[in-house]
């Protein structure tokens, strides 16, 4: 079934903040918001579920810590030790100090790769793709909201067209997607 | 809104401070003899007054740095930062009495640099000594403590002066004088601690010291910070500060025991890996007498926030925030502690009525103060440019 969306445009975030809350007050859902920069408090307003990101970011943190400390211990006192300012390697825990400068750069490194990475992926931004905003304006200096009519079946499209009329936006658009 | 100090906050100032003076007292009385008490009462005094100083001084350098940064959200809880840093002028009393006892005692075996009869017989302390002698100690401690001063009366004056008239001239103003304090402050903070603290430790230097003892400077700052202002939220007052100014607190707190593990332990491991006998004397004292104080601090005042203060709820649980900070509270006491007594006193150094006494008392003249303090002014400020947006803020 094909499905109907409509796009409203805003030329100040403050505008399209107020009026996802009158929105959201009368039942109206918005399905997603479009931005060339992150709104502060809009999350909440229209319902978007807190990121899991951070537990993703802790994960890939030990992660960095595990494969760095074995690969040191593998290293510096296995393979090959090291006689280094007359601090023997004998074992890992005596000399514990010269190694958590390394254990953490690596993870951090592994933090901050795997979080970019993952952020990629879960919004399909990698290089290539295509673009999945509905107007290259919403880069620029343009707030975009986006109504599915599937998710707002108690409302005919000339109510919802109707109450989007009275949040100020600047162009309103609609396109038919299968 | 106009604070006024509950009862319940009188009586226990009050508490602690006639408490803290009776274990003073017991304190000196049972050490009567003790070939080291002066100098442990002198350390103690050092002690106190220089963490409470600290905090003072932090929460105007903290003032300063949203001033320079034209910082927005912390218009709402503008009032508490200067309440805090309205300790300074007792601060300053407390370390220039603290100080002259000491140097009337000719260092009182905690400056060992101030006695001519040490000097005489050490050459490293008479190549020191163009530095480290009284005069230019006691030029450079009143240049430190009048700087800090003049700016602190300014920012206070024009703050005060800013919710009557309003205007952007105030906030400019502050914006350039609070730019040149963080110069001074720069300086100052470190060199006061190689004055006040490193040179208990007259033969040992360490040019990473000054941040170290000014990281944990600040950290105590933003715990009294986030404390004072749940205190005050909990009482109804603070309208307009929300749970996103708590959590940037919080973060605040967060961040700066980070960086205070972060530089003792840059100063541990250099000194450990380049291992020069003139250098790991500091550790190997510390070692040695405070083993177990030493390291547990660190371990408490490093893990501690980051386990329990990682995430973002618990950057906004008002008891989590109050449990972490007074327990890192604790901990960063022991730091100062042991910097200074573990070079002067060293294997005879002990916690007992005397610390715990001295401790208390400046503690209440401290909250005595800030409460004081915050009754003055109005707790919301009128007309900061940017309150607007700190009634706003949401993170």
């Amino acid at each position: 079934m094909a499905e109907k969306i409509i796009y409203a445009m805003y030329d100040d975030d403050d505008v399209l903040k107020d009026g996802a809350k009158k929105l959201v007050a009368k039942g109206v859902k918005v399905s997603e918001v479009f931005s060339p920069f992150p709104i502060h408090g809009i999350d909440p307003i229209i319902g978007v579920q807190n990121t899991r990101l951070g537990i993703m970011a802790f994960l890939y943190a030990i992660t960095g810590t595990m494969l760095a400390t074995i690969a040191m211990r593998y290293f510096m006192v296995t393979d090959w030790p090291m006689n280094i300012g007359g601090k023997p390697n004998n074992t890992y825990l005596d000399n514990i100090l010269a190694f958590i400068p390394v254990t953490f750069e690596f993870t951090v490194l592994c933090a901050a790769h795997g979080m970019a990475l993952t952020y990629f992926l879960r919004n399909k931004i990698l290089p290539g793709l295509p673009a999945s905003n509905p107007d290259p304006r919403t880069t620029d200096d343009r707030f975009v909201m986006e109504f599915r009519m599937s998710e707002n079946s108690k409302f005919t499209e000339e109510e919802l067209t109707s109450l989007i009329q009275t949040t100020g936006y600047v162009e309103l658009d609609q396109k038919e997607v299968k | 809104m106009e604070f006024k100090v509950t009862k319940n906050a009188n009586i226990l100032t009050l508490t602690l401070i006639v408490v803290g003076l009776l274990f003073t007292g017991i304190g000196i009385a049972t050490s009567m003899g003790d070939h080291n008490l002066n100098t442990r009462i002198a350390g103690n005094l050092l002690i106190d007054s220089f963490f409470f100083f600290g905090i003072g001084l932090g929460a105007l350098f903290f003032l300063a740095l949203q001033y320079a940064t034209e910082t927005g959200w912390y218009a709402s809880v503008k009032r508490v930062i200067e309440a805090v840093s309205g300790f300074l002028p007792v601060g300053i009393i407390l370390m220039a009495v603290t100080l002259l006892i000491i140097t009337l005692q000719d260092g009182a075996h905690l400056y060992i640099w101030m006695d001519d009869e040490v000097v005489k017989n050490d050459e490293i302390l008479q190549g020191k000594s163009t530095y480290l002698n009284k005069g230019f100690f006691w030029i450079r401690t009143i240049v430190y403590l009048s700087v800090y001063y003049i700016y602190y009366r300014g920012f206070r004056k024009r703050s005060l002066l800013e919710d009557t008239v309003g205007g952007t001239d105030i906030h400019f103003t502050n914006y350039k004088k609070a730019a040149v304090f963080l110069v001074f402050f720069a300086v100052f903070s470190s060199m006061q601690s190689w004055d006040w603290i490193m040179s208990v430790d007259a033969h040992w230097f360490s040019t990473l010291f000054g941040w170290y003892v000014f990281a944990g400077m600040w950290c105590t700052t933003m715990i009294t910070l986030v404390t004072l202002t749940l205190y005050l939220k909990k009482n109804g007052y603070l309208p307009n500060v929300n749970e996103s100014h708590i959590h940037d607190l919080g973060k605040w707190t967060f961040a700066t025991s980070f960086l205070w593990s972060y530089l003792w332990f840059s100063q541990f491991m250099l000194i450990w890996y380049a291992n020069i006998p003139e250098e790991t004397t500091y550790h190997l004292t510390r070692i040695k007498d405070f083993k177990f104080l030493y390291f547990g601090m660190f371990l408490i005042n490093f893990v501690f926030p980051m386990v329990l203060l990682m995430s973002r709820d618990a950057k906004r649980h008002a008891g989590i925030l109050t449990f972490v900070g007074s327990i890192v509270l604790v901990g960063h006491w022991v730091d100062v502690y042991i910097m200074i007594m573990a070079g002067s006193m060293g294997e005879h150094a002990k916690i007992g009525f005397l610390e715990i006494g001295l401790l208390l008392a400046v503690l209440g003249i401290f909250l005595k103060t800030i409460l004081r303090n915050l009754t003055k002014a109005p707790l919301t400020v009128v007309n900061h440019p940017f309150l607007d947006e700190s009634i706003h803020h949401d993170i």
